[in-house]
């Protein structure tokens, strides 16, 4: 009996002595999983640096993110919000009906999304359009405005230069952040190479967006989760597989996967960064401009952000792979979060 | 008629033994089949851990870069007597800088140097800052000091990147290689344990990672956990058996409590979300919320196992209290109680160790989040042992798949652990009737 009076009373006590009133002096950022990585290097070094405390960074999607970061203004929603796409209209406005007066946006750099396989298997040299017909649910067949399910199972019957390997594509589900990425940019570059396909754009835009964004739903796409680790390690087991992931996993392990051409490009740092490499997206993070002042470190922590030996072209997150603006957008990016200039769209 | 008789209890017996060669070939593949399955069990148990604990291996052990380092004040850009606060501001990676130009002189390139640059670990300047500011009197002498090496050197030193692989297909380039085997024949690079793997909280780089933090993380959501949980579901578990009238309320409520039991976890995550943190605005990421979500999680698990451990007291221990003339509550709380107490204490450490191995609903609260500092309560951001496993096998740099398996063996020791308590309770307090 004592012992029990005894664990209550102990553990009560701890945990209401623990309460103290709130008031934050951390900075809070929400958002998307690939600009994690990168926000959480600087949040660290800021951290180690400085007398701040070190910001608190959660993945929660860039969609997810967004809502958090538009509910209120109050002291209790996220400062900062990371995103692997632009803002939307919907979602600002949504910003606005809630009282988030003023949101600066802050552009990071890029990040390629590279179709890999096992280094030691074929050389695959692609352009979006054989990725387009080897993985859309429908493909167009020779008459025009006609689809068929899609019947190519071999990646030489999509193409004849390419090799006669079973397609077999590991890829992200349709809840991450890279699948939207990788059939906005590569499923629709080559879907647009078919003239009748480009032209329903104008006519009919959700017909337009279900023939080039729909991924097969058969075995030759498999669904291999979230974790990009998991698709290496898949590849590894499975020669003839390609597999869909993030620009910095294929840096890591350059020693165990190598990346494909497309259009004519590798996947190499330099391509992505002139934009030459077909496959790249923006990264963003948006920031509420009234905690600038009301929390502590804020200015610092932007400043950490945007200076040059963490975003430049020789900067840290570079290490990490991400892919580096040029120098005018730099520059205007820099002079956009020092005055905190407001997004407008 | 005799014959006949004996004719047929003959047939019997036959028939009786013919049958029972086929009984006993039943129940041998019975056995067989039963004994297939342990072994199947164990050996799939083995080889989990067995991969998990060779996987862990390299996390354990942190390969260290020795270099003599010249802490010239001026160098730092400090002055004579400096403050804390000047040390922490100053400039101590150019000492290691120059401590690593001066070892290799011939390196002019800038791009070469950078890559020089990268052999220690980025943590090796917060680690000299942090000797300085313990003990400021090294400043102005020349100290040999282990700077923790980077996580490509540390995986080149333990084999985890083969050094005769062609250079396109190494991560550690032919320079790189050559640096690091000079270091090595000089003896300045050298091995030990990790304790910084226990004593600091996560990183993003895999040398500098820890698991103190989600540690303290984990117990602070489990001191909230139990504070909650237990009193609330012991009183439950009373009031139902000692108590409460046979009705079909309490018929009612007692089946709910089952069902409680058995509701997806992520469910009561989706409740803290709005209630605790939209509702009541706590805070986000916090022990406080993961704590209180947890505890309904196993409240129905302890109030089951307390009331099973209730009903296993045998009533003539309550008939001899009352007929001594003790009340209802005296009864319970004096002699009931401490009788069913072991039972209800493993229920609980039971209930504890789900609650430890948890991570859906904490995913809808915010708890899957980078968090460098380590938490002093359970109001600051935290984050727990299940999710920080989630966190390294997300994260795109090699060290961390070591990381990731040392994080599952420090989990797996908390929860084997928790329930050799549970079964050591129940040893030392169960009493036979």
């Amino acid at each position: 009996m004592k012992t029990l009076k005894k664990i209550t009373l102990i553990a009560g006590v701890i945990a209401a002595s623990q309460i103290q009133a709130a008031g934050r002096d951390y900075i809070s950022v929400v958002g998307s999983s690939t600009v994690y990585p990168f926000s959480t290097v600087v949040a660290e070094r800021f951290g180690k640096s400085t007398s701040f405390k070190t910001p608190k960074i959660e993945s929660t999607g860039t969609g997810g993110g967004m809502k958090l970061f538009c509910k209120a203004n109050g002291i209790d929603t996220p400062d900062i919000t990371n995103a692997s796409r632009r803002i939307k209209e919907s979602e600002l406005k949504m910003c606005q009906e809630n009282g988030v007066d003023g949101v600066v946006e802050v552009l990071i750099g890029f990040d390629g999304i590279v179709v890999a396989n096992e280094i030691s298997s074929h050389d695959f040299n692609l352009t979006t359009k054989d990725l387009f017909l080897a993985l859309a649910k429908e493909v167009p067949t020779e008459k025009e405005g006609e689809l068929v399910a899609n019947p190519y199972t071999m990646w030489n019957e999509v193409n004849a230069d390419l090799p006669a390997v079973k397609i077999e594509v590991l890829g992200p589900p349709p809840t991450s952040g890279t699948r939207d990425a990788f059939v906005e940019l590569a499923m629709e570059g080559g879907c647009k190479n078919f003239s009748w396909i480009k032209s329903t754009k104008k006519t009919d835009k959700s017909k337009y967006k279900s023939i080039c964004h729909s991924i097969r739903e058969d075995s030759a796409y498999v669904e291999a989760g979230e974790n990009d680790n998991l698709i290496i390690q898949k590849l590894q087991k499975n020669p003839d597989a390609l597999g869909i992931f993030g620009f910095s996993f294929l840096d890591q392990n350059i020693d165990l996967v190598k990346g494909s051409v497309i259009n004519g490009a590798a996947p190499e740092f330099e391509t992505i960064a002139t934009g030459e490499y077909p496959v790249s997206r923006p990264l963003y993070f948006y920031v509420k401009k009234s905690h600038v002042s009301e929390i502590p470190g804020m200015k610092e922590f932007l400043a950490e952000f945007t200076s040059e030996k963490a975003m430049g072209e020789e900067g840290y997150l570079t290490d990490k792979g991400l892919i580096p603006l040029g120098e005018d957008k730099y520059m205007k990016v820099k002079t956009d979060v020092l005055e905190l200039n407001n997004l407008e769209l | 008629m005799w014959s006949e008789n004996t004719e047929s209890s003959m047939n019997n017996t036959d028939l009786v033994r013919q049958s029972l060669k086929k009984r006993y070939l039943k129940e041998q593949i019975f056995k067989a089949v039963g004994m297939f399955s342990i072994v199947a069990a164990i050996v799939f148990l083995i080889i989990l851990l067995a991969d998990i604990f060779t996987k862990a291996m390299p996390a354990f052990s942190q390969t260290n870069i020795e270099l003599e380092v010249t802490l010239d004040a001026g160098e730092i850009g400090v002055g004579t007597n400096p403050t804390e606060q000047d040390l922490m501001a100053a400039d101590f990676r150019r000492v290691i800088r120059n401590a690593l130009a001066k070892q290799f002189p011939d390196v002019k390139k800038r791009k070469e140097k950078r890559e020089l640059y990268s052999l220690t670990s980025m943590g090796a300047e917060f680690q000299l800052r942090d000797m300085v500011i313990d003990d400021p009197s090294l400043l102005g002498q020349n100290i040999k000091v282990e700077f923790m090496a980077d996580d490509d050197v540390d995986a080149v030193i333990k084999g985890a990147i083969d050094r005769t692989l062609p250079e396109s297909d190494r991560r550690v380039k032919d320079q790189k290689l050559a640096w690091i085997e000079r270091l090595e024949q000089s003896g300045q690079i050298s091995k030990q344990f990790n304790w910084h793997f226990f004593s600091s909280g996560d990183s993003r780089e895999p040398e500098m990672a820890g698991i103190k933090g989600a540690i303290k993380g984990s117990f602070f959501t489990l001191l909230v956990t139990l504070a909650l949980s237990f009193p609330v579901a012991v009183a439950a578990a009373i009031y139902l058996e000692e108590f409460a009238p046979k009705n079909r309320f309490i018929d009612f409520i007692e089946i709910n409590i089952n069902n409680l039991a058995a509701v997806p976890s992520i469910v009561f995550g989706l409740l803290g979300l709005a209630v605790f943190i939209n509702f009541f605005s706590l805070p986000r990421s916090a022990p406080l919320v993961g704590g209180i979500v947890l505890s309904l999680m196993t409240l129905p698990t302890i109030i089951i196992a307390s009331r099973s451990a209730i009903k296993a007291v045998p009533p003539s221990l309550r008939e001899a209290a009352l007929g001594l003339g003790a009340s209802k509550m005296q009864t319970v709380f004096h002699h009931v109680l401490p009788a069913a107490l072991p039972g209800i204490l493993t229920g609980t450490i039971i209930g504890m160790a789900q609650a430890l191995g948890e991570t859906a609903p904490l995913l809808m609260i915010g708890m899957v989040a980078f968090i460098v500092d380590i938490p002093q309560g359970i109001t600051d951001p935290s984050t727990v042992l299940p999710i920080q496993v989630y966190l390294w096998a997300d994260s795109p740099e090699r060290g961390f798949l070591a990381k990731t398996s040392a994080a599952i063996m420090v989990l797996l020791f908390f929860l084997v652990a928790m329930n050799a308590i549970a079964i050591y309770l129940r040893k030392k307090f169960e009493k036979k009737w």
